[in-house]
């Protein structure tokens, strides 16, 4: 582990604490020692030798956990790196994230996870937690050795990027790693539905000549995966939700009392597939096409969404239906997007924008403050059930500050993330991070 | 800032609200007022004249080059670009998909960033993929002309038909215009629907489910404000036909059988093929069109596309003109007066 000794304490002033996990809401000072979280209270005094940061006006929560994140490494790493993905995460507030196995070689062994555990200890700004195979190689034939990929670190199985396809190999992955009392995170998307697809079927796949990718893909698995976690007892997380039925599903499931979670990412609560026509932010989802139509940054999978499935994934996430906000940070070269809709990589680069897009449903009154940082903080560290996104005296010292309605323009040349891919490059986000400290550590930021 | 520089600066502003900003690029039908329709409709007869001169020359584009990008198959498009750019006198040069470096791997980018180095005037530009014109338009300076998209858009051959049908019946507005066939994959389907509603035509879809777009398939897809809310959707090719003035066919893919759309191209050409007792529903008077190539016997019967009623070939000469016309709005040297200098 991340050695603490030395590290001098911090006492964060006069913020709005807002930590869901202990039901605080209110201006107070936090104080950081050791590495952990020592006392939340008024007033508290500044011995000699405390770092002080003055957050009047600032929001003071728990440093974000994100439990879906690709960091590329090892095998990708012109795409990110465990250094810049996790550099990327402490600009956004972040100081857990979950990476995502669909790296080469896959994090389908003991050696691939250490491998990670080690490069994130060593460059890591953040904490790194992998998430293993669900099948070897994530070839989606055979299962992955899950049992040692748990000893080995890893905090659920995801062949992300692939669905696991084959209905009776899903089965006994849902069984097999019910024994670990770990997830099955399990993109679901039906291959024979989606195939040669890039963006949502609707009025802007058909306006646009591109291939579309129905709901149906994702909600027929869905409520398969369901199916099979009740057959089974295992614990199914959806990753991404995008659709009305599924969340449809996955309601109906939490009802049954069935072991089923999902996720939503801030893009598909604040995106519509407008986006992929460019950003046009006055214009009408009819009017003529701009040069800037056929953005590649806004292809992603599962694909942005109509308006009226965002407003049910805002839905969702009020009512409890969605469990917690993930990124599905997905970071790519500029080659792989320099092209037409059609042959660009899936993905968007989200760290760093993750909390200014999720602030716009704070400032429009769509979701409560408290809620929103809930769904970024303790709600993924319960999923995770790791004594994180919380400033319970004792806990790691992971803290975010961030001012909410400071204004800023997206520009990616200033990201850390070496993904520039993103449709909100210019545009206008109100909520920004002013600092971010894991294990007692300044990691990004610090107005002193 | 001088004197006389603003006052430059005034009277260009007084043009433009007079006249709208010159066009950059022709990329679909969607920016098009039905005015602009219309001119580039007035200068294809024009440039029709030329066409059936002995000497078919004029100086229009001297000096000017064009090139034509082809990274998917074309014979007819190209050839009319072709034709188009030399007879008014642009230099043109043709590079295809094959032969290119593009065979080679190069990104669609990379080779855009070429063409900008070789300061063409005009790229036109053919793509498997919907979309590539606009990656061009976004990253270049030429002004970019779409010879079709993937599914997306085929604008010039829209202008076109548009132009053999004003020249057949001297009017578009309060036609019926039928297009049958692979609606949800053709590029020649949907810039026919943004030219036809706008020129007034009433526009019907004839095709089955599974080769129409979703909006088509679900009426409460279709709002009041959908741009083609005034379009309907037929099934029954029999039924669609009724009183129609303009019968145009697409071209099937055989993919798309291949691909699970239709049982077999039999039972397709059976309930959606364009034969001679059909069009005993259309207007006697009725034109039949395609964009070819055509799949004769599939979606046209022989006898039909080599009859009477059909224009095809005479879209083919027309094509040569309407893109004459494109070109010249496009990168003709503007007179003094119009740039307002």
């Amino acid at each position: 582990m991340r050695h603490t000794a030395g590290i001098a304490p911090v006492l964060i002033r006069g913020g709005r604490v807002v930590d869901p996990s202990q039901g605080i809401d209110g201006v107070a000072d936090v104080l950081l020692e050791d590495g952990l979280v020592s006392a939340v209270g008024g007033n508290l005094p500044a011995d000699a030798g405390v770092r002080a940061l003055d957050a009047n006006g600032m929001i003071v929560c728990p440093g974000f956990v994100d439990v879906h994140c690709h960091l590329r490494e090892p095998g990708f790493e012109y795409k990110e790196t465990i250094a810049t993905g996790t550099r990327a995460a402490a600009r956004g507030g972040f100081t857990t994230v979950c990476a995502m196995p669909n790296t080469n070689p896959p994090l389908d062994s003991r050696a691939a996870i250490e491998f990670v555990l080690d490069r994130a200890s060593a460059e890591g700004a953040v904490r790194v937690l992998p998430i293993g195979n669900v099948t070897a190689g994530g070839k989606g034939d055979e299962l992955a050795e899950m049992a040692e990929l748990a000893e080995a670190g890893a905090i659920g199985f995801s062949d992300d990027g692939m669905p696991v396809s084959d209905s009776n190999l899903m089965r006994q992955a849902l069984s097999y790693s019910s024994a670990l009392g770990l997830p099955i995170i399990n993109h679901c998307e039906v291959h024979e539905l989606s195939k040669g697809g890039s963006i949502n079927e609707g009025w802007v796949s058909n306006r646009l000549g591109v291939k579309g990718v129905p709901g149906s893909a994702e909600d027929v698995m869905v409520a398969r995966d369901i199916a099979l976690a009740e057959l089974t007892g295992g614990r199914l997380h959806v990753a991404h939700v995008s659709t009305v039925q599924s969340l449809e599903h996955v309601a109906r499931a939490k009802d049954r009392g069935l072991n089923v979670t999902c996720e939503v990412t801030p893009h598909h609560l604040t995106l519509t597939d407008e986006a992929v026509m460019g950003m046009t932010a006055e214009g009408s989802r009819y009017a003529p096409l701009t040069r800037q139509a056929y953005d590649p940054n806004a292809k992603v999978n599962p694909p942005l969404r109509s308006p009226s499935a965002v407003e049910a994934l805002i839905g969702g996430l009020k009512d409890g239906t969605i469990d917690f906000i993930a990124t599905d940070h997905a970071p790519h070269n500029a080659i792989d997007k320099m092209t037409t809709v059609d042959e660009a990589a899936f993905g968007i680069s989200v760290l760093e924008t993750a909390l200014g897009s999720l602030m716009s449903l704070a400032h429009s009154g769509d979701v409560g403050l408290p809620l929103l940082i809930e769904k970024l903080t303790s709600a993924p560290a319960q999923f995770l059930g790791r004594e994180l996104g919380t400033l319970r005296p004792g806990a790691p010292a992971d803290v975010v500050v961030f001012n909410p309605g400071l204004e800023w323009t997206v520009d990616t040349a200033e990201f850390a993330s070496k993904g520039k891919n993103t449709p909100l490059e210019g545009a206008t986000l109100r909520g920004r991070v002013v600092a971010t400290v894991f294990g007692g550590k300044v990691v990004y930021g610090g107005v002193e | 800032m001088t004197l006389t520089a603003s006052a430059a600066t005034k009277s260009r502003t007084n043009i433009a609200r007079t006249r709208p900003a010159p066009r950059r690029h022709v990329l679909d039908l969607d920016d098009y007022t039905r005015s602009e329709i219309e001119e580039v409709l007035d200068n294809a007869e024009a440039m029709s004249e030329v066409l059936n001169r002995d000497i078919k020359k004029v100086p229009t584009l001297r000096g000017k080059s064009v090139l034509t990008l082809f990274v998917e198959a074309s014979t007819r498009t190209r050839v009319s670009f072709e034709q188009a750019g030399k007879i008014l006198s642009a230099d043109v040069i043709n590079l295809s998909g094959n032969g290119t470096s593009m065979e080679k791997g190069e990104s669609l980018y990379n080779t855009a960033l070429t063409l900008q180095a070789m300061r063409a005037d005009v790229i036109v530009i053919r793509h498997p993929h919907a979309g590539a014109p606009y990656l061009l338009a976004r990253h270049l300076d030429a002004a970019i002309v779409n010879a079709g998209d993937g599914a997306h858009a085929h604008p010039t051959q829209a202008l076109l038909d548009l132009y053999t049908i004003r020249r057949r019946f001297g009017r578009i507005e309060g036609l019926k215009a039928v297009i049958v066939g692979d609606i949800n994959y053709s590029r020649v389907a949907r810039s026919n629907m943004w030219g036809l509603t706008k020129m007034g035509a009433e526009v019907v879809l004839c095709a089955p489910p599974t080769l129409l777009p979703v909006d088509f398939n679900r009426e409460r897809l279709r709002t009041e404000d959908h741009p083609f809310a005034s379009i309907t959707v037929e099934t029954d090719l029999e039924r669609a036909l009724e009183g129609a003035d303009i019968v145009m066919a697409l071209r099937l893919q055989r993919e798309r059988q291949e691909a699970g759309h239709l049982p077999s191209l039999r039972e397709y050409s059976q309930r959606y093929g364009i034969n001679a007792r059909r069009l005993e529903a259309a207007k006697p008077d009725a034109l039949v069109m395609h964009p070819g190539p055509m799949n004769e016997g599939v979606e046209i019967d022989p006898e039909v596309a080599h009859g009477v009623r059909s224009v095809i070939e005479e879209q083919v000469t027309n094509g040569v003109s309407v893109r004459m016309a494109v070109l010249t709005a496009l990168a003709a040297p503007r007179r003094r007066s119009e740039d307002g200098e």
